[in-house]
Order: structure tokens, then C-alpha cells, then sequence
């Protein structure tokens, strides 16, 4: 009984990753770059909640509407600031290292506004918790709604990218920028709107993740950026359902070695899988193999 | 516009005068104030210990300067943030050593005391740690503490929970990455073989992995544990308790000085912490004239109700007056001179504080006083006792 409250407990730790890997890998994918605020932009939509949620007391449901719409404009205004007027620079590291700047810039704009002593973030999800086999296994509501939250998202986003002209906008931008733009798809507009998605994921993400773990502080977002960063290479960056796989199978491999090898050693067990998963397949499991032109 | 002149070279001539008077000021202070310094966490993680050591270190040193001073002289405070990051506690050492400090009343927390410890030693600079439980904290002879040290603490808990019967099987989660987290764990460890239950689970968590506990929690509640010891921080432990919650897993828990605080923490629910017990030595709600009268000014003051932290300050304070009026020690005598006196005098006083009547030390630095079991009514501490 216990295995399986682990596997529903990795696959919702897993589903909130995926989100986030989602954002990273969407970017990459279409941008070609590794935007490292976006554990940040987590951050800031978990704390519009807590400010409208639990400081205001307006409706839930309507602060994390209130918060998608604030992290898709700041994701917007991020983009058009601080990293298109990079896309063309010489080197690609500068708009890596300007992301390392917005992370670093998002969180202390959070410590100056917030201060750094962390807040119980009151979860905003009301379903009671779902009692299996006369109360030995116990699926909190959060978990449920993490996992539900995510099969919806991963669907419609599918859905969006093969049916609508926008989403095929963005699968041509992603295979050939150029070309892209010579069939008359506005690039840049089509980049604005990959980070305006990825940021509304990360504040459905953010809210979830705090929902699930009721802490926030300015440094929340750190952590499981990175270890959604991680999946999203785990399952192949710039492909969604790969963001998906990755996102749940490290959720899983990190309760489980927690559980069943060492509580301590998670988080090194998590990145030794990473390292045997890219020696074996350096693009990740659903990755595409893209040939270099000389 | 000749008026303005007129107005604007008052105002240079009457700012030179007073720039002179001020540093006129300064050197005559440095030799006839005593200039205390303290270093803690006022903001990050552990900001609830920080601010309570900052609060009632105030509070003392006011009494103490309204009521006359040490022997006549006055007390001068400063007190610097580290938000719990040994560099930045060592940086704060060194920025209160500029400001001119004679004695210091820190760091907060126990892995930066360990680290600031290392440098007080090398100035032999008399230093008293309010909170820094763990031994590595007295290592060197110029430190003592007020708290009980981690080891103490654990021994206590695990005594407690055996004499007083509260649980057959005991289960543990301990951060191993923090010193003051897996010194408790360890004595408790060892402790426990002599006592009468058993422990059923241990796990532990890091640092980096602080938010996800319903692995730690499973293994607890799989093993049957009606008692959780969470020789941790209050962060964590507000984590575990409102997970432990939704897994419906409710055994009694049981912490140490570190859980004091959890109630403080902005917009935590207090009916998560029901029942929970910790060892400390300070109650707020406790009868005596000097605990009232501590938290009337307290909260008087900072609008709530001080912790055990708060309390340790506080004695801190008293401590170090107790020792300078003992070996009559001036600001005069310079730092390590100072510190030499006051080591001498601090086996030879006790204390009657809120954490402990007739505190007196051991040369190494330990503090000898009883523990109070408290537990968590109503979103209150109330004495177990």
C-alpha cells in the first residue's frame, strides 16, 4: 500500500515538474535559448496568489486567473526587454547570462517587496482528500488536482500546437526561423507568444507546487526550476510529450530513492540518472536528433 | 536671494559645528560605553529566531541603561542581519568589530556561530551565544552559551518521552545538513536505547530537498509511530505538520528549542500545530513576576508574544552584566582584556533569568538549567508541567 501512495505522490511531484518543464522546453524549442527565470516567474505567480488570495481575500479562482494574466504579461515584457534585442548578438551566451540576470533580478524585486522570512501559503484547492482502503492510503486533494491540472494542460497544448495556425506558427519557427520568416509567420510574435504560454504554465505551476508544499518565499522557485530544467533535457528539450515523460519519471525516481534507497541521496541519485540517461542518448528520450550543418 | 545665502551659510557653519561636536562624541564614548554587539538571522529562513534575539537583547539593554547602566556605564547596541549564511555572519562579525564592539552576543543559529566562533577566538573576543546550541558552538574558551547544548537536548527529549510514557514507537525526521539538526538526532539516537520505546523509522531530508516530506511521513506512519520527534527548524517542521494533515497522520509530535517560533510564521494555521509538545526553557504564559513582566514590555514593544529565543537574549544580556560586574571589567581594559576578565567571572556567577533560575556555566561553555516540557493549546503555548 505504501508503494503505491509513493507512485501517486511522484506522479503529482512529477506533473508539477512537467508543467515547468514545459515552459523551458517550449523556449528552447522555438527560441533556442534556456530561459533560467522561468523558476522565477513560478515564484511570482504563487506570491499574486498569496496577495490576492490571502492578503485580499478575493476568490481563488479568480486570483489565479488574475496571476496567469500578470506572469504572461511579465513573461512578455521580459522577453521583449531583456532577451530579444540579444537574439541577434554574436554570442548565444548573452542571452543565457541576461536570464541568469532576470532570475536573479525577479528575486529580489521578491525579497525587497515580500523580505525573505518564508510564508504558509494557503492551499487554494477545497477538494477533500480521497480516503482508499479504509484510510490506509490517503490522495490529498492537492495531489489530485496537480494531476488532473496537468493532463489537461499537456491536451490542450497538443492541441493548440497540430490544430491551430498558431501553434503551426510556432513548430515552423522552431524547425527554421528563416524560412519562417520568408512564408510571412511574424517570428518575433510567434516567440512573444511561446513565452506568454510558458509563463501562464509556470503561475498554474506555481500555484500548485504551493499548494502541494504550502512555503513561499523569494527563493521558491529555485529549486524546482532546476529540477524541471532537468527534466525537461530528461525527456528531450524543445518536445512536449518528452517534457511530460521527464517531468513524471524524475518525480517518480526522486520519492522513490527517497523512499526505497536513501532520503539523503535523492536529489544525487535524480542527477546520476540524468548523467546515464545523456551518455546513452544524448538528446534525451524523445529528442530529436538534429544534424549539424557544416 | 540674500536671505538665502544667509540661510544656507547657517546651515553649513551650524552643520561643521555639530560634525565636530559628533566626532568629539565618538572618542569619548569609545572608552566610556560598553558597545555590545549581536549577529542573527532578522531576515531568510530563520528570521523568527533572529528577530527575537534582536528584540530581546533591546529590551534588556534598555532596562539596563534606564536602570543606571552596567557599574554607571552605559550600554551602546548594534545588532547585524546574517539571514543564517556563515559568510554573511562572519561579514557581520567583522562590520561590528569596525563599529567598535567589546563583546558580542551571537550568531543566532549554530552553524554560523561555528563559523564566527573561529574568529572571536583569533581577536579573543568575549562572546555569549543566546541560541547557538550545538558543542562545536564553545569549542574555544572565550564562548559560552545560554541555551542547552544540542547534545543536552537530545538526551532530554529522549528522557522525557520515556519517563513521562508518551509513545512506544518513536519515528525521527532530522535534517542532515544542519549541525544543530543531526547533534540532536544523534544523542537522541543513543539516548534512546536506555529508554523505554523504540524507534521505528528514521529518515532524514537536506537542504536541498525541504519541501517534499510525504516519503519521510509514509515511512513514519508504515511503521506504526505514535510519536514523530522533529529535532528541526520551524520552517520545515510547518511543512511536515500540514502534510501530515492531509495524509490523515496524526501521532503526537514532539520537538525541540528549534520548533518554538512555528506559531509565528505568517499565515500559518495554528489548529495545524495542536498538541504538538517541545522542550524549552522559557513559557510565556508562566506565573512569575520577572517572565510577566518580560512579556507585558514584550509585547508592549513588538505586538506578540516572545519566544524562547527572545527569552535566551534577554538572559544573554543580564549574563553579560552579571559577569562584567563580577570581574570588573571596564571598556577601558580592551577586547581581549575584557574577555579574559569576564571568562574568569562566568564559572563563578549564576544567574536568575526566564530561562532558568541560578543558571551557572562549566568552563567549557555549557550552561547547567532544567528544561520545560510545553505543548501547543489552542494556538498558545501552555506549560506541560
Amino acid at each position: 500500500m505504501s508503494l503505491i501512495s509513493y507512485v501517486i505522490n511522484g506522479i503529482s511531484l512529477g506533473s508539477v515538474y512537467a508543467i515547468i518543464a514545459l515552459g523551458y522546453s517550449m523556449v528552447y524549442g522555438i527560441a533556442k535559448m534556456l530561459n533560467f527565470a522561468h523558476g522565477d516567474v513560478i515564484m511570482v505567480g504563487g506570491f499574486v496568489v498569496y496577495t490576492m488570495a490571502s492578503g485580499l481575500g478575493i476568490n481563488p479562482i479568480l486570483s489565479i486567473l488574475c496571476s496567469m494574466a500578470f506572469c504572461t504579461v511579465l513573461g512578455m515584457t521580459i522577453e521583449r526587454i531583456a532577451y530579444r534585442p540579444l537574439r541577434n548578438a554574436a554570442s548565444s551566451l548573452a542571452v543565457l547570462i541576461t536570464a541568469i540576470g532576470v532570475s536573479y533580478f525577479l528575486q529580489n524585486i521578491a525579497l525587497i517587496i515580500y523580505g525573505s522570512s518564508p510564508k504558509a501559503f494557503t492551499s487554494v484547492v477545497t477538494i477533500p482528500s480521497l480516503k482508499l482502503a479504509d484510510g490506509a492510503l490517503t490522495i490529498s486533494g492537492e495531489t489530485i488536482v496537480t494531476i488532473v491540472a496537468c493532463i489537461i494542460i499537456m491536451v490542450v497544448l497538443m492541441l493548440f500546437i497540430n490544430k491551430t495556425k498558431a501553434g503551426q506558427a510556432m513548430l515552423a519557427v522552431s524547425e527554421d526561423k528563416g524560412a519562417a520568416a520568408l512564408m510571412g509567420i511574424n517570428v518575433n510574435g510567434t516567440i512573444a507568444l511561446t513565452f506568454a504560454i510558458g509563463s501562464a504554465l509556470a503561475a498554474i505551476a506555481g500555484v500548485l507546487l504551493c499548494s502541494a508544499y504550502p512555503s513561499l518565499s523569494p527563493y521558491t522557485g529555485a529549486m524546482p526550476g532546476i529540477k524541471a530544467f532537468v527534466a525537461a533535457v530528461f525527456g528531450g528539450i524543445g518536445s512536449i510529450p518528452g517534457a511530460l515523460i521527464g517531468g513524471i519519471l524524475l518525480g517518480l525516481i526522486e520519492i522513490l530513492s527517497k523512499a526505497y534507497i536513501s532520503s539523503q541521496l535523492s536529489d544525487a541519485i535524480v542527477f546520476a540518472v540524468l548523467i546515464v540517461v545523456l551518455l546513452v542518448k544524448p538528446t534525451g528520450i524523445l529528442g530529436k536528433q538534429i544534424q549539424e550543418k557544416v | 536671494m540674500k536671505t538665502m545665502k544667509k540661510v544656507m551659510s547657517l546651515v553649513l557653519v551650524s552643520v561643521l559645528t555639530l560634525s565636530m561636536m559628533v566626532g568629539c562624541g565618538n572618542t569619548e564614548t569609545a572608552a566610556t560605553t560598553w558597545k555590545i554587539g549581536g549577529i542573527g538571522p532578522v531576515t531568510g529562513d530563520a528570521s523568527v529566531y533572529g528577530q527575537a534575539v534582536k528584540n530581546g537583547m533591546e529590551l534588556a539593554i534598555n532596562e539596563i541603561n534606564e536602570a543606571g547602566g552596567i557599574s554607571g556605564v552605559q550600554i551602546e547596541y548594534n545588532f547585524q542581519d546574517d539571514e543564517c549564511d556563515n559568510e554573511k555572519s562572519v561579514n557581520a562579525y567583522n562590520a561590528l568589530k569596525d563599529w567598535g564592539m567589546n563583546i558580542l552576543v551571537g550568531s543566532v543559529t549554530s552553524g554560523c556561530c561555528i563559523a564566527v566562533t573561529a574568529e572571536t577566538a583569533k581577536d579573543n573576543m568575549f562572546q555569549l551565544t543566546p541560541s547557538g546550541s550545538s558543542v562545536d558552538c564553545i569549542i574555544n574558551d572565550n564562548v559560552f552559551q545560554v541555551c542547552f547544548t544540542d547534545p543536552n537536548q537530545g538526551i532530554g527529549a529522549a528522557q522525557y518521552i520515556g519517563a513521562n510514557g508518551l509513545a512506544t514507537k518513536v519515528a525521527v525526521i532530522y535534517n542532515s545538513s544542519d549541525v544543530y539538526s543531526t547533534g540532536i538526532y544523534e544523542k537522541f539516537n543513543a539516548e534512546a536505547a536506555n529508554q523505554d520505546f523504540e524507534i521505528v523509522s528514521t529518515s532524514a531530508f537536506t537542504n536541498d530537498s525541504k519541501s517534499d516530506f510525504t516519503v519521510q511521513l509514509q515511512q513514519a506512519k508504515d511503521a506504526g509511530a505514535e510519536l514523530v520527534f522533529l529535532p528541526i527548524y520551524a520552517q520545515e517542521a510547518s511543512l511536515i505538520l500540514t502534510q501530515a494533515a492531509a495524509m490523515d497522520f496524526a501521532p503526537t509530535f514532539f520537538g525541540c528549542d528549534g520548533l518554538d517560533g512555528i506559531l509565528a510564521i505568517e499565515n500559518f494555521d495554528p489548529s495545524l500545530a495542536e498538541g504538538v509538545i517541545l522542550l524549552t526553557p522559557f513559557v510565556a504564559d508562566a506565573e512569575d513576576e520577572m517572565t510577566q513582566n518580560f512579556v507585558s514590555k514584550y509585547v508592549e514593544s513588538y505586538g506578540e508574544t516572545p519566544n524562547q529565543f527572545a527569552a535566551d537574549a534577554y538572559d544573554a544580556v543580564y549574563t553579560i552584566k552579571a559577569a562584567i560586574e563580577a570581574s570588573g571589567a571596564t571598556p577601558a581594559d580592551g577586547i581581549s582584556g575584557i574577555c579574559d576578565k569576564m571568562t574568569g567571572a562566568m564559572t563563578t556567577i549564576s544567574v536568575d533569568g526566564l530561562t532558568g533560575t541560578g543558571m551557572t556555566w562549566a568552563a567549557t561553555g555549557e550552561v547547567a538549567k532544567e528544561p520545560k516540557a510545553m505543548v501547543i493549546v489552542n494556538g498558545e503555548y501552555t506549560n506541560l508541567q
